[in-house]
């Protein structure tokens, strides 16, 4: 075995962050402690980047796979990619150094034991979109739960404590229903190693429950219809940097977690449940794009428009089209990018006029042109404007949706119209008009600083949108691969029936 | 030369909006003015070559959605279509660009502004020689956004961006259509390139689906959902209300994107379609019936409006009602040849108005205008040409193409086309009557105006009347000049070549002489009709108002169309979105979902604390219970 890249991407940071805590800064605002944070992070992206590089996108098998005994047979620790895992690897350690640049402001105590968090993080998502067995899975799956939870408890707003266990308390539910899964697969089949399951099969028989456990999981995180409702409260106490990796890398987990594992190990279950999925993702792109109409605070309609957008996510997976399926994958990373943006956007203005209610401000175009520019540009990806990585995501989603059931993609292109409409008049409220307030002639517009990490975001939005081919060439032979032994456990099926 | 035509708009557009600060005021208007113009002299190259020579051309500039069947390249196509709209979207652009040298002189933004226009153009580029459904949809959405960012420029007015964002909004709701309808050529065909779609066209005329339940042939579900993204576009009767709104931006944007050029992008469409369409006749009926419909009901509105600029935007709704009943009919070489005409005297109407907006210091109501015609003579005179070009008045550019739709229609032979020729010829002596009103209200008459005094009026800069000149040329000869190559009996199958599909050739027979010389006629006599009404004796026209006020209060709330949209879609939306999220998300789901738990469990854990009492006597008592209990229970088994 070669070089463990794997492992290194995943490690990387908690050395990081075992670092950062053993070490005592010099000064007392953590400023080096910040930069040991971003260098580690930094140079993890790197790396991710080298392994895109080198990965071979015309191989369907998981690649740079590492495998080490851990409980004797019983559990391995196993790794390894395919053209889904990298994107989503990606896009983790492309938004977490961001975060911890855009941390000063948000965190003002304790901000040694937030980086740490951070961190941590970063390794469990990682270890989410890479592991190949059942039970490593569940550990980074659920053990990441554990710094957001801190992060929204500690460093959030009024009511953090009340967000916080509502938080744990709905991805609870759903977790302790997936490890009882875990547990039944295993005494099924004798292995929770991802690959040799796809390999034997699950038997139909039990895939149904074995599906629905999942499922509760899945939904809890991404969100779904009628488990959303954390989410909004979620977004509103925690500080920018844990809604941006809430937002951005968390609530992916879920759709990774879907396309790997409902669809990959329960196909006949998946297609079971389709109707069930489309009905929940039909409610969650029409019913919260309402809500989010009417949101006052800015956190909460950005929150609000995260459901509808995942609702499209979940759409597109179920699909089982290669455009619907590769249109979810591009819609994640892009909702990663644009969310995040949007957050980070709501986070300067919070941390110049402390309110994130819309009706406090109007009229910024006039003091922050740059701001209002960014600002246009993300609520255009937003929106899913041609151009921007939103379109692609989104038209092939209904593209794929279309090839499926007329209603659905009709009903879902509605969702479409009702987005344009929330977030303009939110540019409009908040950007134009005139200036109402006289604390708003004090803001200053975006720093050195805040540009650079807007337009580290603008960037890639705007360059998949007009040439999404490496995202989709990436993808293409992995999600091949499994619509055609998604098809062939379907047929099989029907054959033994008859 | 294809790159160039394209790219230079954008290039401008960046260079502008980015670096304007930089290059200054004077540099961004002059370089965008510039880089548009030689696009605009390119495009005539291009046309000149297409004419000629037979000049067609498909480039590939790169690869752009590719995922699984569906690829679709970033593209120029050149075929006489496309040339056509170049040339018309250049040449306008190019005269907007220069003439917003003089209108915008007084505004703070004027880098922005020319940088949004540029912008627009190329946008409205990519669209026009696009050769696939989906850059197709970009360039409908980019001038969709540019129109939003124009319609908005003057951000402090709340009533412009709010109707920004209804433009918007609207438009995607035509846009929902559309995207529709891509999504079932692509369902249908397996790709979304014109070429390849067009070509297997003829095997599946007869092919059925199934849509929401109803049993149809997809050619036709096709052609009304694409018809559909046409009308948000061009402001069709239903999907118009927007554009008179969108007469809130600054008036070089109405001139060029509401009237010559984005509003055109829905007749382009269908006409573009026409491989499509010539196969459905019920989509083709059904656009007939639109554009007649639209044409007359935006006619009728017209006439009672008093701000200049809706009068002319309602013109142009009820314009473009005929372009697309003479689509309709099948004559989509007429409705193309009126789309150019029509880009020419309709931008000349609306840089016009402008002038005089401007000489009248941003005064709109043509109520307060009136007896200026001799201080503003030049604009007086170009708005003239405009209105005898509009109305159809003998041997201006409108007058070939307005009578050539009328003319079809009636010749097309079946109910529809019949109908759709005698509305055509009403709805032209309604245009000539709000035409001339316009003139007469603001030229002729008594001075009404208070604010300004008539001394300080003055004619607009030649920065701005030149590219006036040049419009009023064009509204004078384009018709004469192109007859013969758009729709000249026979040599027009030649010029257009594959670009326009026509299954049977278009009838070649004459209407009867008494129809050919009742469209002109009307238009002439209504001109001093209206100068009787509207200057001489203005009584008729108060007393036919006051006999009939119920029909002018509902032309004035123009048909309440907004108030019923308001009704049906945007307080339900609003008061839908706020019943759930107050009482669903919070008074159900959460009350019963985790607060619920939470309260549950609670409860049950403060029972549970109650047995713990502490006391020995209380755990004494239940054991005895207890154990009775397991003896009563073993004895009695």
């Amino acid at each position: 075995m070669n070089f463990p890249i794997i492992s290194s991407l995943i490690l990387l940071p908690t050395i990081g962050a075992l670092f950062i805590f053993f070490t005592r800064p010099s000064s007392k605002k953590y400023q080096s402690s910040k930069y040991v944070a971003l260098f580690i992070s930094l140079a993890n992206f790197l790396l991710s980047l080298y392994l895109w590089y080198i990965f071979d996108k015309s191989n369907v098998d998981f690649q740079f796979v590492e495998n080490r005994e851990w409980l004797s047979g019983f559990i391995n620790y196993k790794v390894g990619i395919d053209g889904i895992s990298i994107l989503f690897i990606l896009l983790t350690t492309f938004i977490v150094p961001i975060c911890i640049i855009s941390v000063n402001a948000t965190v003002t105590n304790k901000l040694k034991n937030f980086l740490i968090a951070i961190l941590l993080m970063e390794t469990m998502m990682i270890g989410v979109f890479c592991s190949l067995d059942l039970v490593v899975f569940y550990l980074f799956f659920e053990a990441g739960l554990i710094p957001m939870f801190l992060i929204i408890g500690i460093w959030g707003g009024e009511r953090r404590v009340y967000s916080a266990f509502k938080f744990f308390l709905y991805t609870l539910l759903g977790s302790v229903l997936m490890l009882i899964a875990i547990i039944s697969i295993y005494w099924i089949t004798g292995t929770t190693d991802v690959v040799k399951l796809y390999e034997i099969g699950i038997d139909p028989k039990y895939q149904k429950l074995l599906w629905l456990a999942f499922f509760s999981s899945f939904a809890v995180k991404t969100p779904m219809w009628p488990v959303h409702t954390w989410l909004p409260d979620a977004h509103v106490e925690a500080p920018t940097a844990g809604s941006v990796l809430l937002a951005a890398i968390l609530l992916k987990m879920a759709g990774y977690g879907f396309i790997r594992f409902s669809l990959g190990l329960f196909p006949i279950a998946s297609e079971y449940f389709i109707p069930l999925i489309y009905f929940l993702s039909l409610i969650a792109i029409i019913y919260t794009s309402l809500v989010a109409l009417m949101q006052e605070d800015m956190k909460k309609l950005i929150a609000y428009s995260s459901v509808a957008h995942m609702g499209f996510v979940t759409l597109g997976i179920f699909t089982m089209t290669q455009q619907g399926i590769e249109g979810s994958i591009i819609q994640m990373i892009s909702h990663g990018l644009v969310s995040a943006a949007l957050f980070l956007s709501v986070g300067v203005l919070y941390e110049r006029m402390h309110t994130r209610m819309i009706n406090k401000y109007s009229g910024l175009v006039l003091i922050m042109p740059k701001y209002a520019i960014v600002l246009m540009v993300f609520t255009l990806g937003s929106i899913g404007l041609p151009g921007t990585s939103g379109f692609v995501g989104e038209f092939l989603i209904l593209m794929g949706a279309f090839k499926k059931n007329f209603l659905v993609a009709t009903i879902a292109s509605l969702g479409v119209i009702l987005g344009a409409a929330y977030m303009l008049w939110l540019y409009k409220r908040v950007i134009f008009g005139n200036l109402i307030n006289e604390d708003l002639k004090k803001l200053i517009d975006l720093k050195k600083i805040e540009i650079l990490v807007f337009s580290s975001l603008v960037f890639p939005i705007l360059f998949f949108g007009f040439y999404p081919e490496p995202l989709i060439n990436s993808v293409e032979t992995s999600v091949i691969n499994l619509i055609d032994m998604y098809n062939f456990n379907i047929n099989n099926n029907l054959v033994l029936k008859k | 030369m294809e790159y160039l035509i394209l790219f230079l708009p954008l290039f401008a557009s960046i260079l502008s909006g980015f670096f304007g600060k930089i290059i200054g005021d004077k540099i961004s208007q002059v370089t965008t003015s510039l880089f548009v113009s030689l696009s605009a002299v390119l495009s005539f190259v291009i046309l000149y070559k297409v004419i000629n020579q037979g000049y067609e051309n498909n480039l590939v500039i790169a690869t752009w959605i590719n995922s699984g069947s569906l690829n679709v390249n970033w593209s120029i196509k050149i075929d006489a279509l496309s040339s056509v709209m170049l040339v018309v979207v250049n040449l306008v652009s190019a005269l907007v660009h220069v003439y917003s040298i003089g209108y915008m002189s007084d505004d703070p933004h004027k880098p922005r502004f020319m940088s949004y226009l540029s912008l627009f153009t190329f946008a409205m580029l990519t669209l026009v020689t696009s050769d696939n459904f989906i850059q197709l949809f970009f360039g409908w959405e980019g001038v969709g956004l540019c129109s939003y960012f124009l319609i908005g420029f003057w951000f402090k007015k709340d009533s412009a961006n709010s109707a920004a964002i209804k433009a918007f909004v609207v438009n995607r709701v035509g846009d929902f259509g559309f995207a529709l309808g891509i999504f079932l050529i692509f369902y249908i065909f397996g790709t979304v390139n014109y070429n390849e779609v067009f070509e297997q066209i003829p095997t599946i005329i007869d092919k059925k689906i199934i849509f929401l339940g109803f049993s149809t042939k997809a050619i036709d579900l096709i052609c009304i959902l694409l018809f559909i993204g046409a009308m948000g576009k061009s402001a069709q009767l239903l999907l118009h209300t927007w554009l008179p709104d969108a007469m809130e931006g600054p008036t070089p944007v109405s001139a060029l994107i509401h009237a010559a050029t984005m509003v055109t992008a829905g007749v382009f469409l269908v006409v573009r379609c026409s491989p499509i369409y010539e196969y459905s006749q019920l989509a083709l009926t059904i656009i007939t019936v639109v554009g007649m419909s639209t044409a007359f009901f935006a006619a009728t509105i017209a006439i009672v409006q008093t701000d200049i600029k809706k009068i002319i935007a309602y013109s142009t709704c009820s314009q473009l009602g005929y372009m697309f009943f003479a689509a309709g009919v099948g004559a989509y070489n007429v409705a193309m040849f009126h789309l150019f005409t029509h880009a020419f005297f309709k931008a000349l109407l609306f840089l016009g108005s402008g002038s005089i907006i401007h000489a009248f210091k941003n005064e709109q109501n043509i109520n307060l205008m009136g007896g200026v015609w001799k201080k503003l003579p030049y604009t007086y005179i170009l708005m003239i040409i405009g209105t005898l070009a509009l109305t159809g008045f003998p041997f201006l550019s409108g007058f070939y193409s307005k009578d050539a739709i009328i003319e079809f229609a009636y010749l097309k032979d079946n109910r529809a086309g019949f109908f759709a020729a005698y509305i055509g010829i009403f709805t032209a002596l309604l245009t000539s009557i709000y035409s001339w009103r316009l003139i007469f209200k603001t030229f002729h008459g008594d001075y009404n105006n208070q604010k300004n005094k008539i001394e300080s009026l003055h004619e607009s800069p030649a920065v701005m009347l030149l590219p006036l000149a040049v419009l009023a040329i064009g509204s004078i000869f384009a018709g004469i000049i192109f007859k013969e190559l758009f729709i000249g009996h026979d040599t027009f199958y030649v010029f257009w070549g594959d670009s326009i599909k026509f299954l049977q050739p278009l009838s070649t027979d004459h209407p009867p002489k008494w129809f050919i010389v009742l469209t002109p006629l009307l238009v002439t006599i209504s001109i001093p009709l209206s100068f009787y009404l509207f200057v001489k004796n203005k009584k008729i026209v108060n007393a036919i108002v006051e006999a009939n006020k119920p029909l002018y209060v509902f032309l004035q709330h123009k048909w309440y169309f907004d108030e019923l949209y308001d009704f049906l879609f945007v307080k339900p939306s609003k008061k839908t979105g706020y019943f759930l999220w107050k009482k669903i998300d919070i008074l159900i789901i959460d009350r019963f979902g985790p607060d619920g738990i939470s309260k549950l469990i609670k409860n049950l854990s403060i029972r549970a604390v109650k047995f713990q009492s502490g006391y020995i006597y209380h755990y004494a008592l239940i054991m005895l219970l207890g154990f009775s209990a397991l003896l009563t229970l073993l004895i009695f088994k």
